[in-house]
């Protein structure tokens, strides 16, 4: 798939002697939802800020549909919408005026009609003489999408998105995204809540201290790293862990009428044939069983743990 | 040349100043009125003439300075400020506009601004005390250049003040007192030596006399070492502004 956004070799180091970024190499698909991921100061905004003109790269380039980020900024510029993580806004500002004028300082003729319509789908319409401060959060993070998109952007990022906003608002955010990808937008979304990127990217990068960890194909991740749990439940409770089951390295849970098992789906084994085989030699009876998957945040937590190491 | 968005930039700022028309139009021409009526009319009338001028007259073109000086710092400093301090100023950073555009919208708005000022307050002169331009063109070619290269100067401050403080200390510690230091009141010739010589360091002596050279002909130092003055102050202050966007300074990180 041909990419939209192509970081190479970025690098950003703050005048205090901090590197916030180390040689980031990361293409961004056109069309996908892609999911950024990384514990809190990994350097999700910072990328984002590079890419959007508000930081300046130490080193390395970007390209924004082609366009360089620096050598062609209006070009690159305007192709890009940003929301920002934090809200902000003029608090005595008309919504109106607020996302007319986002139109017009990225280039664009006004046009009612497009804007009207936008203020529909995120449903500000009826907001839209209201002046910001009269407005709630969610309804504030509604006019920062409102203002992204003001100007018809190829890509969007969302920073993330729905940071303190109420479940029913996300939903609405996630269908509002969702509806974006169909127009054609490519949509890129920070985010720590892991549940976020289960539910919405094509693919996820996980960043931590600067430098991107893997960037995969969500299923392909979860299948990759994804490590299952198979619980058994035993007719007769038993007091110990037989000494022949050692090298499945069980646990027993404290009513003695429950193993667990927790197998690497990576590794494709006849290792469950083999327990249940023991199981009977045994002499213990199974009365039920049930696996489980692992989440993408307990992917996303061992994954973290691991490089730490 | 994005045109777009040097028209939202200016429309944003000067609908700034429509929303805050007390503050920003009303109580300017309102306390120089006051001027107008205390050293105009009521001790005015006591004074003799300057250099042929009535003392009401004499001070008009000072007292506009006065006002556009510190009207232009202040509504640049503050256009530009407050989108820092509030994080709006992203936007503005990550759209496709050029540092030249961002500083025609801001600074042109400032500008339009503080000139709409100085004109209203010649027109609320005329309710207290007689007076004539006799070079009306000269007087507006003055009145908008002081306009811009304060504006600028302004726009500066605004960049590097990182607190609401900052943004008042130079106005206030610096901008007031050279204006009545420098000619807004009195003509630098009634002072004595070495008052006389030491003032004309300070660059307020030479937009006063510029401008009231404009009104009535007469003027404490040449008309074209005023011009000149003017323009090299427009040219430092274009400079650091290039400077500052060339670096990124307190704007980019």
């Amino acid at each position: 798939m041909p990419s939209i956004i192509r970081v190479s070799g970025l690098t950003k180091t703050y005048a205090s002697g901090f590197t916030a970024l180390q040689n980031i190499d990361l293409d961004i698909h056109r069309g996908e939802i892609f999911a950024l991921l990384g514990p809190n100061g990994a350097g999700k905004t910072t990328l984002i800020s590079i890419i959007c003109g508000i930081s300046s790269p130490s080193q390395g380039s970007v390209l924004a549909d082609g366009f360089d980020i620096v050598r062609d900024y209006r070009a690159a510029r305007s192709k890009i919408g940003l929301v920002p993580q934090e809200l902000c806004s003029d608090a005595f500002e008309n919504v109106w005026s607020a996302v007319n004028f986002s139109r017009g300082l990225f280039g664009k003729p006004s046009n009612p009609e497009y804007i009207e319509k936008l203020l529909r789908q995120l449903s500000l319409w009826d907001k839209k003489d209201a002046q910001m401060r009269e407005l709630s959060g969610g309804m504030k993070r509604r006019v920062m999408i409102a203002k992204a998109l003001s100007h018809e952007p190829d890509i969007l990022f969302l920073d993330e998105p729905t940071a303190g906003v109420d479940v029913e608002l996300r939903k609405d955010m996630w269908e509002m995204v969702r509806q974006l990808q169909k127009q054609g937008v490519t949509i890129i979304l920070t985010t720590h809540y892991i549940e976020e990127a289960e539910e919405m990217a094509d693919r996820i990068g996980v960043i931590r201290k600067g430098k991107i960890l893997l960037v995969e194909e969500k299923q392909a991740l979860m299948d990759k790293l994804g490590s299952k749990q198979l619980s058994i439940r035993l007719q007769e409770p038993v007091s110990e862990i037989p000494e022949a089951l050692a090298e499945f390295s069980l646990q027993l849970d404290t009513d003695g009428d429950t193993l667990s098992y927790r197998y690497d789906s990576r590794q494709e084994s006849d290792s469950i044939a083999r327990l249940l085989r023991k199981l009977t030699e045994q002499g213990l009876e199974i009365r039920d069983l049930h696996s489980s998957e692992s989440s993408l945040e307990q992917i996303f937590v061992s994954l973290v743990h691991e490089k730490e190491q | 040349m994005n045109l777009y968005a040097i028209r939202a930039i200016y429309k944003f700022e000067m609908a700034r100043t429509f929303r805050t028309l007390m503050q920003s139009i009303a109580s300017p021409v309102l306390s120089t009125s006051l001027y107008f009526i205390v050293f105009g009319t009521a001790i005015g009338s006591r004074m003799g003439n300057i250099d042929g001028i009535s003392y009401g007259a004499f001070i008009i073109p000072g007292l506009v300075m006065l006002s556009l000086l510190s009207e232009s710092i202040s509504n640049a400093s503050f256009g530009i400020f407050f989108p820092k301090f509030s994080g709006t100023i992203y936007e503005v950073l990550s759209a496709p506009v050029s540092s030249m555009e961002i500083v025609i919208g801001y600074v042109g708005a400032a500008a339009t601004k503080s000139v709409t000022l100085g004109l209203l307050i010649l027109l609320t002169a005329q309710l207290f005390v007689d007076y004539h331009i006799q070079h009306p063109v000269w007087m507006l070619a003055f009145l908008i250049l002081t306009a811009i290269t304060f504006s600028l100067f302004g726009f500066i401050i605004g960049i590097w003040a990182d607190d609401f403080q900052k943004l008042q200390v130079i106005p206030l510690m610096v901008i007031t007192p050279l204006t009545f230091l420098g000619g807004a009141f009195y003509s630098i010739s009634m002072l004595p030596e070495p008052w006389q010589t030491l003032t004309l360091f300070n660059p307020v002596v030479y937009l006063i006399s510029g401008f009231r050279w404009a009104f009535y002909g007469v003027a404490d130092v040449n008309v074209a070492v005023s011009l000149g003055m003017t323009m090299v102050f427009l040219l430092i202050c274009l400079t650091v502004v290039w400077w500052i966007f060339r670096t990124g300074y307190r704007i980019r990180t």
